[in-house]
């Protein structure tokens, strides 16, 4: 045997599924179900939340007790990988910033995500038509709107019916009432005239109808850990185990993908990758290719996919692949309620994902950005981890003592330990997630000179926040002053100015990162057409965030579980009439 | 899944939970060395993750005077008092000698941190911190734990201080001592209802 040589499996799948998150997820649950015979190609290791989450491990069961620096949402979070991976570099041009965050398991960064589950607008899909700010999808809501009605009942939200029209409801189940801060804040934000709603998240507050498989919540609010009795959506426990049971889905894990491979005519008909063991090649085929690997990777993958019959990457005639990238902007403050010092204990861990939030409430017309955001609230007597306390020697400056007098911010011993004691529980957080607009000359394309590990060359970026994004985190921060005040709070974190772009994150921070093989009526102007199907190449499809034109504030999630259905759906139309082959 | 069945998922009745749990443990107390045939059975854990804490187990830090000059400063931070014990009864300073090799940019302010601190105490005390008196040492920690106040010549001394305090917290609050001390009552199977009605009237909410 040689040392180094390609090794290419007998066997010809139905369907080819590259990734394992939301939307491979998805797609595979949809294809195995309907009796074709489906491989899904996993970057990571296999992972079950009831086997590998560390739900209710308590923090000295970690020997760094929970610290962030190896896992970047603290080492009992369910994503592994991160900002960083060993030997898969990724590189900026024009001193540009762009972060990518890449979950390498199987259920990819829904086993650790926020479970916020909200449906884009009729609005959202028809920027264009609306202002003129943004483009317009191919797609309406009226589309989507049967496919977000399937995805509720097949995962499970809970939410409240509210009847506004840029935030569309969907099939609820109960959502979980406010912790004590969280009134605070309800009141505030009243004051100073921003809506709250209750939460709207993937979390089965109560059984799901129709489903034995999944157990309900049980609130311990740890769902970034991932639920061993599968009460919230993670693609692993909810969709590709599932999937596996049916009999007709398989998984090879650590298969990291190189290109998808075509014949003579352009067709799609297999996928080449390196084994993360063995550093072996192999070659599967399928009649179908589906690219779920995450909007940077899929379009990566695309890219690095060149032919004769396809000279710019595969289903890259337009060379729009790459371009419009954007994800969502984030702004942050914090601050802490003096009038919930020294409060009384009790368990108010929840659910992991929101329990209130404030949809975008106000006019665009009326302002000088033209779209905007939502804000997320966090705070509460949650379990101490690596960081705890750590402002309770600057915010014992702030407040008299329990004698009434000034106290000199700092200290050390009894009293210092009094104080960690009379703050806990009173500390708040206010989060803005708002819309991004999708630029042409916001990117990834292929470095030309670098590779990673594996061999495969790498993405490189290019982003730059507009004028748009600028001033619309000037307003999340102005905003969040306002309602810390009204609510009684005190300020803990500086308002930025424009030199720190006003504490925008960088892009990528947010990880809701979409855009870059959009769909669209027009070839020259879109990679995709309405079903997620190339242009160029009929048998391939992609059913990440790829291929969104432009997304709302909402995060992005429950429209990639909705438009992924909706193109299972499409492929089994389509096959039937042998429109695929 | 019904109730049973999500309790035993969670490994919370008798047959086999010990088994789940126990394998699911990556307790650092124990400081049990993790090989490689113990890698297999870590679930919810990569590779690499368990070979980092071994080998940082592996790997000694601060020095004997070092440690004991630890141990003194971090049961004057956090002491023992009516609720609870001191810093040290919670394992603080093995907590320090850990975090301060995973996250490597504590290394050299702690050390030289401790330097500064001696090197005050000798020329203040004629005596390292460790060997002044109680009484010595607080008047030491009373100029640089109060950084509004503290003079502009003992800054390097406040940022230590600063630190140091921080990482007393981390570690105390988070242990089994520190976690009953501060109150938190949640991290078990529960039913979330609300805010006791009682909090409603006491806040007019």
């Amino acid at each position: 045997m040689k040392e180094f040589q390609i090794k290419k499996s007998t066997k010809k799948y139905d369907a080819i599924i590259v990734g394992s998150g939301a939307g491979g997820g998805m797609t595979g649950y949809v294809l195995a179900n309907a009796g074709l015979n489906v491989l899904m190609l996993e970057a990571g290791p296999f992972f079950d939340p009831i086997i590998d989450s560390h739900q209710l491990k308590w923090p000295w069961e970690s020997p760094r007790r929970g610290a962030s620096n190896i896992r970047p949402f603290g080492d009992f979070d369910a994503a592994y990988g991160g900002w960083e991976l060993d030997g898969e570099p990724y590189t900026k041009t024009d001193k540009t910033e762009f972060e990518w965050f890449r979950a390498r398991m199987l259920g990819g960064r829904t086993n650790h995500w926020g479970r916020i589950s909200l449906r884009m607008g009729p609005n959202d899909f028809k920027g264009k038509s609306y202002d003129g700010q943004t483009d317009d999808w191919p797609i309406s809501y009226d589309d989507v709107k049967p496919y977000y009605d399937k995805v509720d009942r097949l995962i499970g939200v809970y939410g409240s019916k509210e009847g506004m029209e840029s935030e569309p409801d969907g099939i609820f189940l109960t959502p979980p009432k406010p912790r004590l801060t969280e009134l605070f804040i309800m009141d505030g934000a009243k004051k100073a005239g921003v809506k709250v709603l209750p939460g709207r998240g993937s979390v089965l507050t109560e059984k799901l109808p129709g489903n034995e498989d999944r157990g309900v919540c049980f609130f311990c609010g740890q769902c970034g850990r991932s639920c061993k009795v599968y009460a919230d959506f993670s693609s692993s426990s909810c969709l590709v185990i599932p999937a596996i049971r049916s009999g007709n889905l398989e998984v090879i894990s650590n298969a990291m993908v190189r290109e998808v491979l075509t014949d003579k005519d352009g067709k799609a008909t297999a996928v080449s990758y390196v084994d993360k063991g063995d550093m072996q090649e192999y070659q599967v085929e399928g009649r179908i290719i589906v690219l779920a690997a995450s909007a940077c990777e899929s379009a990566r993958i695309l890219l690095n996919s060149k032919s004769n019959n396809h000279p710019n990457g595969l289903a890259n005639s337009s060379g729009i692949i790459g371009k419009y990238l954007h994800d969502s902007t984030g702004v942050s403050m914090t601050g802490f309620l003096p009038q919930l010092m020294d409060r009384k204990r009790y368990n108010e861990d929840g659910v992991g994902s929101v329990h209130i939030y404030s949809p975008w409430w106000l006019d665009n017309k009326k302002l000088d950005f033209p779209r905007g955001y939502h804000i997320e609230y966090w705070g509460g007597l949650g379990m101490p981890s690596y960081g705890f306390g750590m402002n309770t020697p600057v915010l014992n400056g702030m407040v008299p003592d329990r004698q009434g007098n000034r106290k000199e911010a700092g200290g050390y011993g009894k009293s210092l330990k009094d104080d960690y004691r009379r703050f806990y529980g009173t500390e708040i957080g206010l989060a803005g997630r708002g819309m991004a607009i999708a630029r042409e000359d916001n990117y990834c394309e292929i470095d030309p000179q670098v590779v990673d590990k594996y061999g495969i060359p790498v993405l490189r970026f290019h982003y730059k926040w507009s004028d748009a994004e600028l001033k619309q985190a000037k307003h999340m921060q102005e905003t969040f002053a306002e309602m810390l005040d009204a609510m009684g709070a005190i300020g803990t974190s500086q308002a930025k100015g424009p030199e720190e772009q006003y504490g925008l994150l960088k892009p990528g921070e947010i990880i809701h990162e979409v855009g870059t093989v959009r769909m669209g009526d027009d070839p020259k102007t879109s990679a995709l057409n309405k079903w997620n199907q190339a242009h160029d190449c009929k048998n391939l499809f992609v059913v990440d965030g790829a291929p969104f034109v432009q997304q709302g504030d909402k995060n992005p999630t429950w429209t990639i579980l909705a438009l992924s259905m909706r193109t299972a759906e499409y492929i089994l139309e389509e096959r039937k009439k042998q429109n695929l082959s | 899944m019904n109730r049973r069945d999500t309790l035993k998922a969670l490994g919370l009745t008798a047959i086999g939970s010990t088994v789940l749990l126990n394998s699911c443990t990556t307790d650092s107390k124990t400081s049990k060395k993790i090989g490689k045939e113990d890698l297999k059975e870590a679930p919810g854990r990569e590779a690499f993750e368990l070979e980092r804490i071994n080998r940082l187990n592996s790997e000694v830090f601060f020095d004997k005077h070092e440690m004991a000059t630890l141990t003194i400063l971090v049961d004057i931070i956090i002491p023992k008092d009516d609720v609870s014990g001191s810093a040290t009864d919670a394992g603080v300073p093995d907590f320090i000698e850990f975090i301060v090799k995973d996250l490597p940019g504590h290394k050299l302010p702690m050390r030289g941190g401790l330097k500064w601190l001696d090197m005050q105490c000798l020329r203040q005390f004629n005596n390292t911190f460790k060997d002044c008196t109680e009484s010595q040492q607080i008047e030491l920690i009373d100029e640089i734990a109060y950084p509004n106040k503290a003079k502009p010549e003992m800054a390097q001394g406040v940022a230590f201080f600063t630190r140091l305090r921080d990482l007393t917290a981390s570690g105390f609050y988070t242990s089994k001592i520190g976690i009953e001390d501060i109150g938190y009552k949640g991290n078990t199977p529960n039913r979330w209802e609300g805010v006791p009605a009682e909090e409603i009237i006491k806040y007019k909410l």
